[in-house]
C-alpha cells in the first residue's frame, strides 16, 4: 500500500516537474523559405541568411523598423564628419559576446576592415564602397574608435544597421555573437535553432533581461501552402509577408492573426522599351518615346481596380519611385495618377494619334499594338496584365499579353532588349534613395528603359543624372531631400516607369505571442524579436 | 459495354454542341471584366460565379472547352499523320530506314520536351494574336507528339511488309511507294485511328500543363489549361466548390474518350 503511494506520488511530482519545465521553456517558431546560404553575417546575401543575421547579430546603430529612425545600439552615440567620410562611435561598455568575451573598439575595427576587403566579396560592403574601397579603423581609446572611407559613404550611419560586429579574437567567429540569440543546432534541409544569448547586453525597463524567448525554431518550407497550413494548425507562430489570397483566406477563419500594416516599399510598374537600337519596329520606338503617349498609358490604367481587384485591396495605387510608406524620402507633393481615359485621348491626339473605328492608329496609319512581357507563374503580375489589357484596349490599343519564364525574361529585357513594354517588381528594401543609383543613372545597367547610355539621351536624364549626383555628394539630408524630391517630380512628369501599385505589408501572428507590432519594412513581424513573448498555454500544446 | 459507349458518346456530343453554342449560353462572353464582382459565387447572372479578376467562370468554361475540344483533335490529325509517314514508310521498308526511324523516336521519346518547350515559347515572336497563340501552342504539340505512335505504326507496318498478299504485289511488278500507298496503309488505318483517338486525351492534358506554366493559350483566351490553374492554392474543396467545375468537365471528356475507344483499338 505504502509503495503503491509512493509511486503514484513520485509519478504526480514527475509529471509536475516534466510540464512546469515544459512551460517556461518558450520557443517561437516561423519557416525560412530557403536554405541559409551563410551563417557568416558579412556574406550575407539571401534572405534567410538575413534572418539569422537580425536574431543573432548585434550592431552598431539599429534603424527602428516603426519610427525608421536611426537608434544606438552597440554604439552609445555616433558622429558623421561633415565630408561623410568618417564616423567616430563612442562604444556601449560592459557587454560581452555570446562565448563571454567582452566587446571592444578592436572588433569594430576588424569587423569593418573584414567587411571592405574586396576579396571577401560581401555586398554588405559594396554598399560602403565609394572612391578606392580603402577604409581606416583607428581605435581612440578603450570605447571610442574612427572609420575612415576613402571618399564620402551617403546615409553612412544608416548602412551599419547591416552590420553585425564579430569578434576579433574568438576561434569560432560565427558562434560568438552580440545579438539576442545564438545559432545552437543547424539540420541542413530542415531546421535552424536559435538559443538565447545569456549574455545579451540589452534589459527592459524592469531590468529584466531580455530576450524573453527561450529558442526560436526556424523551420526550411519553401512551399507557402504548408507553411499556411502549418500555421493554421498551431504549428508555426509567425508568417513574414503573406501573399494576400493566403492573408484573405486566413482572415476569413480567425481575423485576429492577420495584420495589414499598409504599404510597403515594394513597388509594380511597367515600362516601354526605349533602346535606341533595340530590335523593335522603328514606329513602335517612336512611340515609346514619347512622353504623351507613356503618360497616355499612365493615364488610362485603373490603379484603384487593380487594387482593389487583384490584391484585394490590400495595395495602394502607385505613386513614384518613393512609396508613401517611406516617411522621410517620399515627396508628399506628388499624388497618383487617376483614371483619365479622356485626358489620354486626348494627350495622344496631340501627338497626332487617331481612334479609328475602336483601333488606335497613330499619324502614319500603324494601329497601336503591343506586347507587354511578365513572369510565368507570378499571378498577380498576369492579373494586372490582363486588366491593363482591357484598360488600354478602351482606348483603342491592343495589348497581347506574354508570359515568359524569369530567365529568358531577364535576356530579352536586359540583355537582347527584344521586348515592347514589362511589367516587373522591385522589392525596396533599403529606405535611402542612393540604393536606387543603379536605376536612376542614365549609364546604369538597371536603368531598364534604355540602359548603359554613354551620355543622356534626353534633357530629363541628364537632369536625373546630375540631381541623384548631387544628393549623392551632399551631407546635408534635407538638400538631399529636395534633389531626390526632384528627381521624383520628373519621374512623374515623364513616366519611363508607370508605377502601378505598392503592396501592403501582410503578415500573420499567432495569438498566442504576446509584443508583435507588425511594420512594413523588414523583417515585419519579429523586428523586436527580444520583446517577444508567448502564452504559457501555447507552450503547453505543442 | 455497348450502352457505357453510347453514354460517352452522348456526353461527347453534348459537350461539343453546349460549348460550340457557347456565345448563345453566355452572351457576356470570356473576357470582359466585371470588376464589381470580382472572385463572386454563383449567381443568376454568372452560373459558376467570376474569376479573380471578375470574369464570367461559365463562359471561359465554356469557350475553354470550345478551344480545346476543337484543336486537340487537329493536333492529333497532324501527329497521327507524321507518326504515319516515319513509323509506317520506315516499318515497310525496314532495314536501316526502320533503325534510323527507330533511332529518331527513341531521340523524340527521350528529350526534356518541357524545357524545350519553355525555350521555342521564349524565342517566338512576342506580338502574337491570342487566337494565333492558340493555334501555335496546338501546332507545336501536333508537330512534337507523333514519335509514341510512330513506333506502333512501325511495329505494325513491319509485320505487314512480309504478308503474302504484300509479295504477291511485289512479284506482280508493283513499285515500292505505291504497294505502300495502296496496300500498306489502308491495312494500317485501324491502327491509324485508335492511335489518333488516344492522342486527343493526351494533347488536351499537355495543353493544360502547358496553360499551368503560363506557356498555352495566350490571355484573355480561355483553355483548359489557364482554368485549371485557378485551382493553384485552393486549400479546401468546401470553400468554393464550383471552382472544381473545370477539372471534373476534364476528368468527364477523358474518361468519356476512354470508353469510346474499344479495348482492341487501344490494345493496337
Amino acid at each position: 500500500m505504502i509503495c503503491r503511494r509512493a509511486f503514484l506520488r513520485f509519478l504526480v511530482c514527475f509529471s509536475l516537474s516534466v510540464s512546469l519545465a515544459f512551460a517556461q521553456s518558450s520557443e517561437l517558431r516561423f519557416c525560412l523559405r530557403a536554405e541559409p546560404k551563410t551563417f557568416d553575417p558579412l556574406k550575407v546575401d539571401d534572405d534567410a541568411s538575413l534572418t539569422i543575421r537580425y536574431l543573432t547579430g548585434g550592431v552598431l546603430i539599429r534603424v527602428n523598423r516603426q519610427t525608421q529612425a536611426l537608434e544606438p545600439e552597440l554604439a552609445e552615440s555616433w558622429k558623421v564628419s561633415k565630408d561623410g567620410r568618417q564616423i567616430i562611435f563612442n562604444l556601449r561598455q560592459g557587454v560581452h559576446f555570446s562565448d563571454g568575451s567582452p566587446f571592444t573598439a578592436e572588433d569594430v575595427a576588424y569587423t569593418v576592415t573584414r567587411l571592405m576587403d574586396p576579396a571577401l566579396h560581401s555586398s554588405t560592403g559594396d554598399s560602403f564602397r565609394s572612391g578606392d574601397s580603402t577604409v581606416t579603423a583607428r581605435i581612440r581609446g578603450a570605447n571610442q574608435l574612427s572609420v575612415t572611407f576613402s571618399a564620402p559613404v551617403i546615409g553612412l550611419a544608416g548602412l551599419f544597421d547591416q552590420v553585425a560586429i564579430m569578434s576579433s579574437r574568438a576561434s569560432n567567429k560565427e558562434s560568438a555573437v552580440l545579438g539576442p540569440f545564438m545559432v545552437s543546432e543547424y539540420e541542413a534541409g530542415s531546421s535552424v535553432q536559435l538559443k538565447r544569448n545569456p549574455n545579451y547586453w540589452k534589459k527592459d525597463a524592469q531590468g529584466r533581461q531580455l530576450p524573453y524567448l527561450d529558442s526560436i525554431r526556424l523551420d526550411i518550407q519553401p512551399n507557402r501552402d504548408v507553411e499556411v497550413l502549418r500555421f493554421r494548425r498551431g504549428e508555426l507562430d509567425l508568417i513574414n509577408s503573406i501573399d494576400t489570397e493566403y492573408y484573405d483566406r486566413l482572415a476569413a477563419s480567425s481575423p485576429a492573426v492577420v495584420h495589414d500594416a499598409g504599404a510597403s516599399l515594394d513597388s509594380e510598374f511597367m515600362w516601354f522599351n526605349q533602346v535606341a537600337n533595340s530590335p523593335i519596329p522603328a514606329y513602335k520606338r517612336t512611340w515609346f518615346r514619347l512622353t504623351n503617349f507613356r503618360r497616355a498609358v499612365s493615364e488610362a490604367i485603373n490603379r484603384d481596380d487593380l487594387s482593389r481587384v487583384v490584391f484585394n485591396g490590400h495595395a495602394k495605387p502607385g505613386v513614384g519611385p518613393v512609396s508613401p510608406a517611406n516617411k522621410f524620402w517620399f515627396n508628399s507633393r506628388l499624388k497618383a495618377q487617376s483614371h483619365a481615359p479622356q485626358a489620354a485621348l486626348q494627350s495622344l491626339q496631340a501627338e497626332g494619334f487617331k481612334l479609328q473605328n475602336g483601333s488606335l492608329r497613330d499619324k502614319d496609319g500603324n494601329a497601336v499594338e503591343f506586347s507587354i512581357v511578365t513572369n510565368a507563374g507570378n499571378k498577380y503580375r498576369e492579373r494586372m496584365a490582363v486588366m491593363i489589357q482591357e484598360d488600354l484596349g478602351k482606348i483603342g490599343m491592343k495589348v497581347n499579353v506574354v508570359t515568359l519564364d524569369f530567365p529568358s525574361l531577364i535576356e530579352r529585357i536586359a540583355q537582347k532588349f527584344n521586348y515592347e513594354a514589362a511589367i516587373l517588381g522591385f522589392q525596396n528594401v533599403d529606405l535611402d534613395p542612393n540604393g536606387q543609383m543603379n536605376i536612376w543613372l542614365s549609364s546604369a545597367e538597371n536603368h531598364a528603359w534604355n540602359p548603359q547610355q554613354k551620355s543622356p539621351e534626353t534633357a530629363w536624364e541628364a537632369e536625373i543624372d546630375r540631381l541623384m549626383r548631387e544628393q549623392a555628394s551632399a551631407s546635408d539630408p534635407k538638400k538631399r531631400k529636395a534633389a531626390f524630391d526632384r528627381v521624383q517630380e520628373i519621374v512623374a512628369e515623364q513616366a519611363p516607369f508607370i508605377y502601378l501599385v505598392n503592396k501592403n505589408a501582410l503578415s500573420a501572428v499567432s495569438a498566442s505571442v504576446e509584443g508583435a507590432a507588425p511594420v512594413i519594412l523588414n523583417p515585419q513581424t519579429y523586428w523586436n524579436a527580444e520583446r517577444l513573448t508567448l502564452h504559457t498555454t501555447a507552450q503547453a500544446s505543442r | 459495354m455497348k450502352a457505357a459507349r453510347m453514354l460517352a458518346c452522348v456526353v461527347l456530343l453534348a459537350v461539343c454542341a453546349v460549348s460550340l453554342a457557347a456565345p448563345w449560353f453566355a452572351p457576356a462572353g470570356y473576357a470582359k471584366q466585371f470588376r464589381e464582382a470580382p472572385g463572386s459565387a454563383p449567381s443568376r447572372q454568372h452560373l459558376l460565379g467570376t474569376d479573380e479578376i471578375g470574369r464570367d467562370r461559365f463562359a471561359r468554361v465554356l469557350y475553354g472547352t470550345r478551344i480545346s475540344l476543337l484543336l486537340a483533335p487537329a493536333a492529333a490529325l497532324i501527329s497521327t499523320l507524321l507518326a504515319a509517314l516515319v513509323g509506317g514508310l520506315a516499318g515497310y521498308l525496314g532495314g536501316v530506314w526502320l533503325r534510323l526511324a527507330t533511332g529518331l523516336t527513341d531521340l523524340f521519346l527521350s528529350l526534356p520536351w518541357l524545357f524545350l518547350l519553355i525555350t521555342v515559347r521564349a524565342v517566338l515572336p512576342l506580338n502574337v494574336s491570342p487566337v494565333l497563340s492558340i493555334l501555335i501552342t496546338f501546332l507545336i504539340l501536333g508537330l512534337l507528339g507523333w514519335a509514341a505512335s510512330a513506333r506502333v505504326l512501325a511495329t505494325s507496318a513491319q509485320s505487314l511488309r512480309s504478308s503474302d498478299f504484300i509479295v504477291q504485289a511485289r512479284a506482280s511488278g508493283l513499285h515500292g511507294f505505291r504497294i505502300f500507298l495502296v496496300h500498306v496503309l489502308p491495312n494500317l488505318k485501324p491502327v491509324l485511328y485508335a492511335q489518333f483517338w488516344i492522342s486527343i486525351p493526351v494533347f488536351i492534358l499537355s495543353e493544360a500543363n502547358l496553360g499551368i506554366l503560363g506557356l498555352g493559350v495566350a490571355e484573355p483566351m480561355p483553355s483548359w489549361g489557364s482554368l485549371l490553374r485557378e485551382l493553384e492554392g485552393l486549400m479546401s474543396f468546401r470553400e468554393e466548390p464550383w471552382r472544381l467545375v473545370p477539372l471534373l468537365l476534364l476528368i468527364i471528356v477523358m474518361t468519356s474518350f476512354q470508353t469510346v475507344l474499344s479495348k482492341e483499338e487501344v490494345a493496337a
